[in-house]
């Protein structure tokens, strides 16, 4: 016992840096893996909320710009608008619409970017929508210009969202000339270009083919652009890998939008019983 | 009023950190890590548990605004840890050294090895810990290197600069 003591004593400052530095090793192996990432984020109140009073000064620099690209986005949907209510003038001539089919599947909430990071292994976003907007866990998350991420940790004013820039990210995705699909990752080089892996080998592709998202989950709705085709290692092998240039300029974020599947509970009882 | 103006120094740094200096990305994936002059601030204590604790939660409120789990919190401590040893090796300082210990009054030659040697170490084991493989170890050494010069240029400009103002 006296030696025990006459030990501690001894080595009570090394005891004490073993300690904490388990902690912080507990912490980072946290950090790590998808469900676990609770304690230490940036989507706290305090946090989150420095981020915000910091962001409220920095916006007014980046007001041309934004201003522009939503310009931008209003002229593409408003062409698509025009497309689609002359489709359907033509159609009800001759077919009289169910109004329980004219449900709508996805609902998309804005918001804004608190925080934005790239430049680490494991990239994650802040976005200021919380559970108080009803947002839920496993959202995904998108731009004009493509998709950004997904929910993965909610509070009630902001929520941390794992970016596409993350080495445990992995999203389905499609080629859109075809309806062959892959898993996008990210290799933690290049914050403007990540990896299309599992294409098969039949699949023709070229420089320049647009990737968009696969719609195979229910957290992203199906033809939201991705980036497209800049290289593609080891040509037609199993292992070839397709590098993605991402529309998205990902230094560079600020209004998002975050998409709620109201079939997603419908789609996960159906899988769970093909399981059994 | 000293530890007064060690403590403003340090949230002062602590700020700088988080809003500007994690922030730069020089060709996309260098930073400086201004924040390890923590380290070289705190003054010397024979108790070391304050030291400690301060350097884990400081590097944790690092942590906590850069969604980085606990890898700043982790290598901070580890050099915090290892201080001590390299003041001993580079200044030759006993404990009755320890109060009167002061930076700017020591020969540029020790305090330029003792801020290299901690600087490197530090960066080591943050690298190391953000790759958290053992994979792709020629990047992290890069980083470390490009980083390493990038801190010590800041460090060292900045403690001049304010070591003039001092003197007048």
């Amino acid at each position: 016992m006296q030696q025990l003591i006459y030990f501690i004593q001894k080595y009570r400052y090394f005891l004490f840096f073993l300690l904490l530095e388990l902690i912080a090793f507990q912490l980072i192996i946290n950090n790590l893996s998808f469900h676990n990432s609770k304690f230490i984020n940036s989507a706290s109140t305090i946090t989150g909320g420095f981020y915000n009073k910091t962001n409220s000064i920095s916006d007014y620099f980046q007001l041309d710009t934004e201003n522009k690209e939503l310009l931008n986005e209003n002229l593409i949907l408003r062409n698509k608008l025009e497309k689609l209510s002359q489709n359907i003038d033509t159609i009800a001539v001759t077919k009289i619409f169910e109004k329980t089919k004219l449900r709508q599947r996805y609902l998309y909430f804005k918001g804004r970017i608190e925080k934005n990071q790239f430049r680490n292994n494991y990239n994650f976003l802040t976005i200021n929508l919380g559970s108080k907007d009803s947002v839920r866990k496993e959202m995904g998350v998108i731009n004009s210009k493509g998709i950004l991420g997904i929910t993965e940790n909610v509070l009630h004013n902001y929520s941390r969202v794992r970016s596409i820039l993350n080495k445990n990210s992995k999203i389905n995705a499609k080629l859109k000339n075809s309806n062959y699909f892959g898993t996008l990752t990210w290799d933690g080089f290049d914050y403007n270009i990540t990896q299309l892996l599992d294409i098969p080998r039949q699949a023709v592709l070229k420089v320049g083919d647009t990737i968009i998202t696969g719609g195979m989950s229910s957290i992203f709705p199906e033809g939201i652009p991705i980036g497209r085709v800049d290289n593609i290692v080891n040509g037609a092998s199993i292992k070839r890998i397709i590098n993605i240039q991402l529309f998205n300029d990902m230094s560079s974020l600020k209004n998002i939008y975050v998409v709620k599947d109201f079939d997603k509970q419908q789609l996960m009882n159906l899988e769970k019983t093909d399981n059994e | 009023m000293n530890k007064i103006r060690v403590f403003l120094w340090i949230i002062i740094i602590l700020l700088l950190q988080i809003l500007v200096l994690n922030n730069i990305n020089f060709s996309q994936h260098i930073n400086p890590y201004l924040y390890i002059s923590f380290i070289f601030l705190f003054p010397l204590n024979k108790n070391r548990f304050i030291f400690l604790l301060a350097a884990f939660l400081y590097g944790l409120t690092l942590d906590f605004f850069s969604d980085t789990g606990g890898i700043h919190a982790a290598s901070l401590l580890f050099v915090a840890f290892l201080r001590l040893y390299f003041i001993k090796l580079f200044f030759r300082k006993n404990n009755i050294d320890y109060l009167l210990f002061n930076l700017h009054s020591e020969a540029f030659g020790q305090v330029f090895n003792y801020v290299v040697t901690i600087t490197i170490i530090h960066h080591f084991v943050l690298f190391s810990l953000d790759n958290f493989s053992f994979n792709n170890i020629d990047i992290v050494l890069l980083n470390t290197l490009y980083s390493t010069i990038f801190t010590l240029v800041l460090y060292f400009l900045g403690s001049y600069i304010l070591r003039k103002k001092q003197l007048h």
